[in-house]
């Protein structure tokens, strides 16, 4: 483990030193790289979320539901300014507040504790309801989620319902990284399509693609981008 | 019971934070307030998963759930959302269940829950109403939804014949003197209970909320007899009544509904009486338990 002394936010463009600093020379399994992009374009281009407004009640929501990818989350939210910096160099140690799973109660600016697949969705559905009889109309809910994930029988429950209801403020992201063991024959994206979401399926490292997709939303429907990313590392 | 919460529920939602996520069971009944409050009154059809789900999720904006099923959908299929998504996010939500352990005793099997209550009970800081009344439960519903934390209401087609809505520190109904048997009845058991023991030197002190139990109540009470009568998974509150009374002999006789799958249908008269939580079947046991004192030298 190397040390360091940084205590002021990490200037634009090190995400992929600070992912370092997370991965103190562990081996990253893929997907927490093939979600960094993803990532980025959300906190960068289309979530209306900072460290000051990360408890203001019309801010958008991002839930990662696939909790493992939580490396460059954490990277991320230290660029972002929402955890120091230094948190992200003893990562999954016993005094870290960052454990290998997100735990909102430990971590500024992480809106739901994950790490068992399947809870997000129905947690960004119920999310978006409240909000509804709030009466905002402004925060979006995003909830990124994995194509191994959607195994998950609560997600369809969710899909299903967020559908036939039109909760239009939802959008669920489905990194698809080809790791569902059974695979999702036709696409991902049909799975929502078929409950009346929108969708637009887009080059996961795209990241003008990305942003379009992600602000593809029709305000009537709930939107699905499912974001392909081969690994090719 | 049923009918009592519905229109109480119904009532609460004034408050704008009030919420009711359904997944079919009693939507009917709610029909006219989900006319009234659409955005608030959410039936997510048969999917117990998301009804728990959503609820975390309202509640992490800050509105109120009120989740509701019969207690093995609610409790049993929906458990690991209970656990994370509503006490591993830090936010709260009253359920309230029908059914209770064999209300639906010709369902069979898959519509009973015995043990909603000591699952629940794995869980930290919950407060749990069993009410023996239907009178018990507008106001202690009020009191719950009124909160931030998680409740678990377990409604009944069973009832005492009385109620004692302010029972939920342990109330004593017959006083056999001091250091007589306890006897602490937990809900609908009530009546059977008090019937029981009748002519029989044994106190009797009811609740309908087992959690938190009132343990200072028990250390008051207990002698060194103490017989626990409640209408779900026999000992679920054994663990309780043993840490408080930890620093002095005692025994203690846990009645409850049984472990066995009986494979039986009729009523939940029948499944009572199965279960030896008549007055018949309480009466042999705790004369069993009072017979088996050692006798001082």
């Amino acid at each position: 483990m190397t040390t360091t002394t940084a205590t002021d936010p990490a200037p634009p463009g090190t995400l992929g030193a600070l992912l370092d600093r997370v991965r103190a020379g562990r081996e990253f399994s893929p997907n927490v790289y093939s979600t960094l992009d993803v990532l980025q374009v959300l906190y960068d281009r289309v979530l209306r979320i900072t460290p000051e407004t990360a408890d203001d009640p019309d801010r958008d929501r991002f839930l990662l539901s696939k909790g493992h990818a939580v490396a460059g989350y954490y990277a991320l939210l230290a660029a972002k300014g929402f955890i120091p910096v230094e948190w992200l160099d003893d990562q999954g140690g016993p005094e870290s507040r960052l454990g290998d799973h997100p735990d909102r109660l430990l971590v500024p600016g992480v809106e739901i504790g994950s790490g068992s697949l399947g809870h997000g969705l129905g947690l960004g559905v119920g999310t978006a309801l409240g909000l509804r009889a709030q009466g905002r109309a402004t925060p979006r809910v995003y909830v990124l989620l994995g194509d191994a994930e959607l195994d998950e029988g609560s997600n369809h429950e969710a899909i299903a319902y967020a559908g036939a209801t039109g909760l239009a403020s939802l959008t669920a992201i489905v990194l698809d990284n080809r790791s569902a063991s059974h695979g999702w024959p036709g696409g991902a994206a049909t799975r929502f399509t078929v409950n009346g979401w929108t969708a637009a399926t887009v080059d996961g490292r795209d990241h003008e693609a990305l942003h379009a997709a992600l602000t593809g939303h029709d305000h009537h429907r709930p939107h699905v981008v499912v974001a392909v990313v081969t690994d090719e590392e | 019971m049923r009918e009592t919460f519905v229109t109480t529920a119904t009532a609460l939602l004034d408050d704008p934070r009030t919420t009711i996520v359904l997944a079919d069971i009693s939507a009917a009944a709610f029909a006219p307030a989900a006319r009234r409050y659409p955005d608030r009154v959410l039936n997510v059809g048969i999917r117990e998963q998301l009804m728990v789900g959503v609820a975390g999720g309202l509640a992490l904006t800050g509105q109120r759930p009120i989740v509701h099923s019969y207690a093995p959908f609610l409790v049993e299929r929906a458990y690991e959302q209970i656990k994370l998504d509503l006490d591993h996010q830090g936010v709260g939500a009253v359920l309230v269940s029908v059914g209770a352990s064999y209300d639906r005793a010709a369902a069979g099997r898959t519509h009973l829950a015995p043990a909603d209550v000591a699952l629940i009970d794995t869980l930290r800081d919950w407060t749990v109403h069993v009410p023996g009344h239907s009178d018990e439960v507008p106001g202690l519903l009020r009191d719950l939804v009124c909160g931030q934390d998680s409740a678990y209401v377990r409604l009944s087609t069973q009832s005492n014949a009385r109620a004692y809505p302010d029972a939920g520190d342990l109330r004593v109904l017959r006083d056999a003197g001091r250091g007589a048997p306890l006897l602490v009845a937990v809900g609908p058991v009530l009546d059977a209970a008090l019937a029981a023991v009748a002519g029989l030197p044994v106190t009797v002190a009811y609740t309908h909320r087992p959690r938190p139990f009132d343990t200072a109540g028990l250390r008051a009470l207990a002698g060194t007899e103490v017989i626990l009568v409640e209408p779900y998974l026999a000992g679920t509150s054994a663990r309780v009544v043993g840490a408080a009374l930890a620093d002095r002999p005692h025994r203690l006789l846990a009645l409850g509904v049984g472990r066995d799958d009986l494979r039986r249908y009729g009523s939940a008269e029948d499944h009572t009486r199965w279960h030896g939580l008549d007055a018949a079947g309480l009466r042999r046991s705790v004369e069993g338990f009072l017979a088996a004192v050692p006798v001082a030298a």
